[in-house]
């Protein structure tokens, strides 16, 4: 085979070989990927089994620890700000969580609540505290 | 002062856009004068920027609160170098910090290749002059820094507490000196493809400046790991979160870029790719910084939400970077064509295209993966997002042909490999690995049960014993020429060879902290155990006992904490002491109660760990204050009583009495919050603990100071060149050159 | 805005447009375009020369190291001697005619 040929057909083979492993990356992110979710959307189409990200702010005066168990409120972020849903959850806490604050944690539904998934908990960083000043 | 720093801002804005003007016009016209011109401008933004930047250092350091940004993320409680740092705490501090790093760096390329690159340096200085247009006007009218406010607050915000780490302080100006530094091979390739220029020069003129950045963007990428595991009280170094991706994004393809810009420095190849790396590098680069200053994705770091303008600018900036890319190396192509072809699949180029090859389809993944949540919104309608263990599915075993890659790359020769060179270079290292896999197999069981992780271990044994078979042959050679002992040997071939050796030594860094990331992501160990005092749990053959718990306050936190004594077999091996504090100047307001407040301020986890060569011993606790909830109650309305009744009192009394009635009040208050912690520890309350036992986690920073001294090794500038323009005869002066070399 | 922060604001901006004025105020070079040409070629050549010295270098230890055959190296280190020699000599032409050397 002269040269030429030869690289024509190792680039052949080396696209396909990415174009093959591109494929399946994309198809398993799809598929791995859990959808995130506003508590709204969660109380009118939640499945039980499924596992979603829900994303809200956490209602003040709704955090109660129970033994190993933290139990807590989730409202959406903007808009309809009167719904929220209840959710149980074990594992770490992150320093920042608290009430009020943005948070996103991976749940699925049992009973009439939310379970989290362990260590699923993340709290947005507040590095702005202009609402301290403003509220003080 | 703030309008003066305002001031400078436009300036800095107007000295950019003319700077941009003149090198283009000078370029043009082939008028050194502006030129000239053009690259003082460079210079005198620095000096501008760094005014301003002066300006507002020293409002943080006084704690000039009339500034918003110091009252905002500032207070006067803080120490020296907390109140220094907390300038790039927000976002107008960080865009200011950007284009101060950017004019630095930029001002030290041009006063380098001053007399270097004529041709190019014009069109790189706009390029770099653009950034700088850029982020001035984002400072000087969307995000400005020197607004001051009306009402001057009796006391800042504060820093937040998460932030309080010397590893978050110093993290902003690496990752930003990494970015900006990138900005300067980024520019010379502008300028290389638009004069046609694409040989050699500007990749040998800038090689510094990328190895530079690697390093910065290196260090920032370490220290928010390091941050992570010892802050954020989870216990973990890496979360493939969009911020942190970011970062690595840029680092990777430069790390691509190093390599393969050796190809075209020597052998003339791969000039389209080597354009297109840098130009994606900067590309990168600035996404990353869009990411975490548009809070564009969710991630736990993503600080703001400014406003729609600030993220369309920026959008604008990422499409006309990829499009004028895009656009240059398509219309350049016939001045990047390759002067050499690769002899042999198993030649030292090739192993280089194959690393490339991996490190692209790393970036890949892992921008997949980051990006995830907009491209599912934009295909489905849903935002999806892809969780750790998707990208430990691919970067894994990316990771593991990387470090073969890394092992067997250095020890091929360039062009071709013969089998008998081949035997002879690869046989000792690749028995090194088998013998590692084998000993652990027989020694260390758990490995059985990890073939992904012990496959690791090999193949970075593979790594450490090649580096150290290069470093005995040439210092035994180098010994023989030069009749020196070994050891002096071994100094003066890394001396004259710095690259070379500088590389070898990133190269076993990396094996070591890949060995340290294989280990503690396989075989970590964690648990969480509620816990009452004298309680006690057993992890991995380590006895945990809740001794007591301890209460601590400060001026402005209140902390309540554990004292954990560790054994093992019977003997003591350490007593951790972690904590989880409130800051109350940071969160808590008068509306949760004078007292209450303490108790609901800012949390910030303080954690307990032991670290060792072999495994570190950590700690996080989680303190169960719901049994003295009441209490806090019931102070804080015994307390609002005493405080209508002294209403009246107070409202009439003289400025001296109302000064010590309200520093009563306050000893009263602490006086009140010590009791309930009192209290608290003597209740005997339970506690969550979270408790890891993660082995060779200090590998990863013992392993990364590796990385970084090899990485100065590299960067060191070797003595100045002896000159020689008289001319002789050639291959005299050849061998002459030759012997007084140093790379 | 006060008269202390005006004049620092003043100062500054003359201190700027004076620095960047400076080389407008030279006189125009006339051959600067052929000159530059023949100093971007030097440039150019001095790269591939050190790069070429890198190669010889570079092949040199990794034939004391065992990477390359005594064979091997004596082929190659002799060709790219070879090229390097002329790449001396387009660099002493191309400094003759730029008249810097």
């Amino acid at each position: 085979m002269d040269p030429a040929r030869k690289r024509t057909v190792r680039l052949v083979v080396a696209l396909t070989a990415a174009l093959f492993l591109a494929t399946f990356l994309v198809y398993t992110s799809f598929s791995a990927g859990s959808q995130a979710r506003t508590p709204t959307q969660l109380l009118r189409d939640a499945q039980p089994g499924r596992s979603y990200q829900l994303t809200g702010k956490v209602v003040p005066g709704s955090i109660r620890q129970a033994g190993e168990t933290l139990d807590f409120r989730v409202r959406d972020r903007t808009g309809n700000t009167a719904a929220s849903v209840p959710v149980a959850y074990t594992g770490t806490v992150p320093d920042p969580f608290r009430a009020g604050r943005e948070v996103i944690v991976t749940v699925h539904k049992r009973g009439g609540g939310f379970v989290g998934e362990r260590d699923s908990l993340q709290t947005k960083c507040p590095s702005k505290f202009k609402a301290a000043r403003d509220g003080a | 002062m703030a309008t003066v720093g305002r001031a400078l801002l436009i300036l800095a804005l107007a000295i950019s856009v003319y700077g941009i003007v003149a090198s283009l016009y000078g370029a043009r016209r082939g008028d050194r004068r502006f030129v000239d011109s053009g690259r003082r401008a460079v210079y005198v933004l620095f000096g501008v920027v760094a005014l301003a930047f002066g300006l507002l250092e020293a409002a943080f350091l006084r704690t000039d609160l009339s500034f918003a940004l110091v009252a905002d993320h500032s207070a006067s409680t803080l120490s020296t170098f907390y109140r220094a740092t907390a300038l790039w705490s927000s976002q107008e501090g960080s865009l200011l910090l950007w284009l101060f790093l950017l004019a630095g760096w930029s001002s030290l390329a041009l006063l380098l290749t001053r007399h270097r690159l004529r041709a190019i340096a014009p069109y790189a200085t706009a390029v770099l002059l653009g950034f700088g247009a850029f982020f001035s006007f984002l400072v000087v009218f969307l995000a400005s820094p020197f607004e001051t406010l009306a009402r001057v607050p009796a006391e800042g915000a504060g820093l937040n507490p998460l932030l309080r780490h010397w590893a978050m302080m110093v993290h902003p100006p690496a990752l930003y000196s990494g970015y900006t530094l990138i900005a300067v091979p980024f520019a010379f390739a502008i300028g290389a493809l638009v004069t046609r220029r694409a040989g050699a020069e500007w990749i040998g003129a800038t090689r510094r400046f990328a190895l530079g950045a690697w390093l910065a963007l290196g260090v920032g990428i370490l220290l928010g790991a390091l941050w992570s595991y010892t802050e954020l009280g989870w216990g973990g170094y890496w979360a493939w979160d969009a911020v942190e991706n970011a970062a690595l994004l840029p680092w990777l393809t430069a790390t691509a870029f190093i390599h393969s810009g050796m190809i075209q420095e020597r052998r003339g190849m791969l000039k389209v790719w080597n354009a297109s790396l840098i130009l994606a590098t900067g590309v990168l680069a600035i996404i990353g910084t869009f990411l975490v200053r548009s809070g564009i994705l969710s991630s736990i770091h993503a600080f703001v939400e400014p406003g729609a303008l600030l993220r369309w600018l920026f959008v604008g900036l990422i499409v006309v970077m990829i499009a004028g890319s895009v656009g240059l190396v398509l219309s350049r192509r016939d001045a990047l064509r390759t002067e050499h072809r690769i002899d042999s699949l198993l030649s030292r180029e090739a192993f280089f295209l194959f690393q490339n090859v991996v490190l692209v389809g790393l970036v890949f993944v892992i921008f997949w993966g980051t990006f995830f949540p907009l491209i599912s919104e934009a295909v489905t309608g849903t935002k999806s997002s892809v969780g750790p263990p998707w990208f430990s599915r691919y970067v894994g075993p990316l990771a593991l042909v990387l470090v073969a890659l890394i092992g067997i790359g250095p020890l091929i020769p360039w062009r071709r490999a013969s089998a008998g060179v081949l035997r002879r270079q690869l046989a000792v290292p690749l028995a090194g690995g088998v013998a590692t896999a084998l000993v652990l197999l027989l020694a260390v069981p758990v490995t059985r049960g990890k073939p992904l992780a012990l496959l690791m271990f090999a193949l970075c044994a593979v790594v450490v014993v090649g580096v150290g078979q290069e470093l005995w042959r040439g210092a035994r050679a180098r010994a023989a020429m030069s009749g020196e002992s070994p050891p002096v040997a071994l100094v003066a071939l890394v001396r004259r060879n710095r690259r070379r050796y500088g590389g070898y030594l990133v190269h076993l860094g990396v094996a070591v902290l890949l060995i340290g990331v294989a280990a503690s992501s396989a075989f970590a160990t964690v648990q969480e155990v509620r816990l009452r005092p004298g309680g006690r749990a057993t992890v991995n053959g380590y006895t945990f006992t809740y001794v007591r718990a301890t209460s601590r306050l400060r001026a402005d936190e209140l902390a309540y904490g554990a004292v954990v004594d560790v054994r093992r077999d019977g003997r003591h091996v350490t007593t951790l002491r972690p904590a989880k504090g409130w800051y109350s100047s940071a969160g808590g307001s008068l509306a949760d109660g004078a007292i209450g407040r303490w108790f609901d301020g800012e949390p910030e986890s303080a954690i307990g760990v032991k670290p060792g060569l072999r495994r570190d011993l950590w700690t996080a606790v989680e303190p169960d204050t719901s049994a003295i909830r009441p209490v806090i109650a019931r102070a804080d309305r015994r307390f609002s009583a005493l405080m209508r009744r002294f209403g009246p009192v107070f409202a009439t009394a003289a400025p001296a009495a109302q000064r010590r009635l309200v520093s009563g009040i306050e000893a009263g208050v602490r006086t009140a919050v010590q009791r309930i912690s009192a209290r608290y520890v003597a209740s005997s309350p339970p506690a969550i603990f979270r408790i890891l036992i993660s082995p060779l986690v200090t590998w990863i920073w013992l392993g990364a100071l590796v990385v970084f001294l090899g990485a100065l090794v590299a960067l060191w500038p070797p003595p100045a060149a002896v000159r020689r323009r008289a001319p002789a005869r050639y291959r005299a002066r050849l061998a002459q050159d030759l012997a007084a070399r140093v790379d | 805005m006060p008269a202390v922060e005006l004049v620092i604001v003043i100062l500054v901006v003359g201190a700027v447009a004076f620095v960047l004025s400076a080389p407008l105020r030279r006189a125009p070079a006339a051959a600067d375009d052929d000159r530059d040409a023949a100093r971007g070629e030097i440039d150019e050549l001095e790269v591939a020369r050190d790069a070429k010295y890198r190669e010889i270098r570079d092949a040199e230890l990794d034939y004391r190291t065992g990477k390359l055959s005594e064979a091997d190296w004596r082929a190659l280190d002799a060709g790219l001697r070879a090229e390097a020699i002329e790449i001396l000599r387009a660099l002493d032409r191309a400094a003759g005619r730029s008249g810097t050397a």
